[in-house]
């Protein structure tokens, strides 16, 4: 496969690499952030901390149950 | 689902978005991807080039991608600015480091292709400063968004910094035209059409349509974490003033 590439198969190999890698870094990056988004989330929630339209929301599937 | 661009104002309906068209988007970036290298590795080599060629299919698409994607900053920018859009800024700091990422892969293979056919790594000639320019820009925009802790605060001066910025965009663009530069000039993009064969151009358009879908892929994902970034802060903030 390098020989197939000549005599500047290195710099052809390298430049996939690098490519490869730094898209690999941008999907592990949006990936590992998300997780940790999530994990924050659900421990203020966890702490009764909740956001006004959330309590809202709550607050009114709460009043259409029927007594 | 048609959602309007006031509906999209609403980062929860987004969300409920982001999560639906997600998975379509990345599982077409990758399909695309390999379908673009499959043709890559059956095009031909150039008769000047030789197979140095083949770090075109990566280094073409990563440039136009550098711009793209900073004027979609810019679109943002005037969003934050105008229309004070609750997204547009997210849009903008999200798109910034995928931003510099391409514009770091359009440098460095762009330097493993002029060292052999050039035979240097770099000359600081008008196409390649200006796009080290617009790097720099990428990485003094992400400082700012860390530097400055209020989200509303930050998003006015990225977004003026954006707008100063996007000056650059045509110098990029028409700069091997400007000036006498070692960059060749355009050969897609011309008044008179492609001046590439099919048998490069037709890999090289897939490549381009494959690594946009995994732009726009990664920049829905920044998003939604954006998004739940703020969420957090602002929970964060609730729950320091009610333990006061």
């Amino acid at each position: 496969m390098m020989a197939a590439l000549g005599p500047h198969a290195a710099f052809i190999v390298v430049s996939y690499a690098i490519a490869a890698l730094v898209v690999a870094l941008l999907v592990a990056w949006v990936v590992i952030d998300h997780r940790a988004q999530v994990r924050r989330l659900g421990d203020l929630e966890a702490r009764g901390v909740r956001r006004r339209s959330a309590a809202r929301a709550e607050a009114g599937s709460d009043r259409k149950v029927p007594s | 689902m048609a959602l309007s661009f006031t509906e999209l104002a609403n980062p929860t309906r987004f969300l409920a978005l982001v999560s639906a068209v997600l998975p379509w988007t990345a599982g077409a970036a990758v399909l695309v991807l390999a379908w673009g290298l499959w043709l890559v590795s059956g095009s031909p080599e150039d008769y000047q080039q030789g197979a140095t060629v083949y770090i075109m299919y990566i280094h073409v698409p990563s440039a136009w991608l550098s711009m793209f994607t900073y004027a979609m900053m810019a679109v943002s920018a005037l969003g934050s600015l105008v229309w004070r859009h609750p997204l547009a800024d997210v849009a903008a700091k999200a798109a910034a480091p995928i931003g510099a990422a391409f514009t770091f892969l359009a440098l460095v293979t762009g330097s493993l292709w002029g060292r052999p056919m050039w035979g240097t790594w770099w000359v600081w000639d008008a196409r390649l400063t200006s796009v080290l320019i617009l790097f720099i820009m990428y990485l003094g925009l992400i400082a700012l968004w860390r530097t400055i802790e209020d989200p509303t605060r930050a998003a006015r001066a990225a977004a003026v910094l954006i707008l100063v910025g996007t000056v650059n965009l045509p110098i990029i663009k028409f700069s091997v035209d400007w000036w006498n530069t070692l960059h060749q000039p355009a050969s897609v993009f011309r008044m008179d059409g492609p001046t590439i064969d099919g048998s490069m151009l037709t890999p090289l358009l897939v490549m381009a349509v494959g690594f946009t879908l995994a732009m726009l892929s990664l920049h829905l994902a920044a998003m939604r974490n954006e998004i739940l970034r703020r969420r957090v802060r602002t929970l964060g903030l609730l729950a320091a003033g009610g333990a006061r």
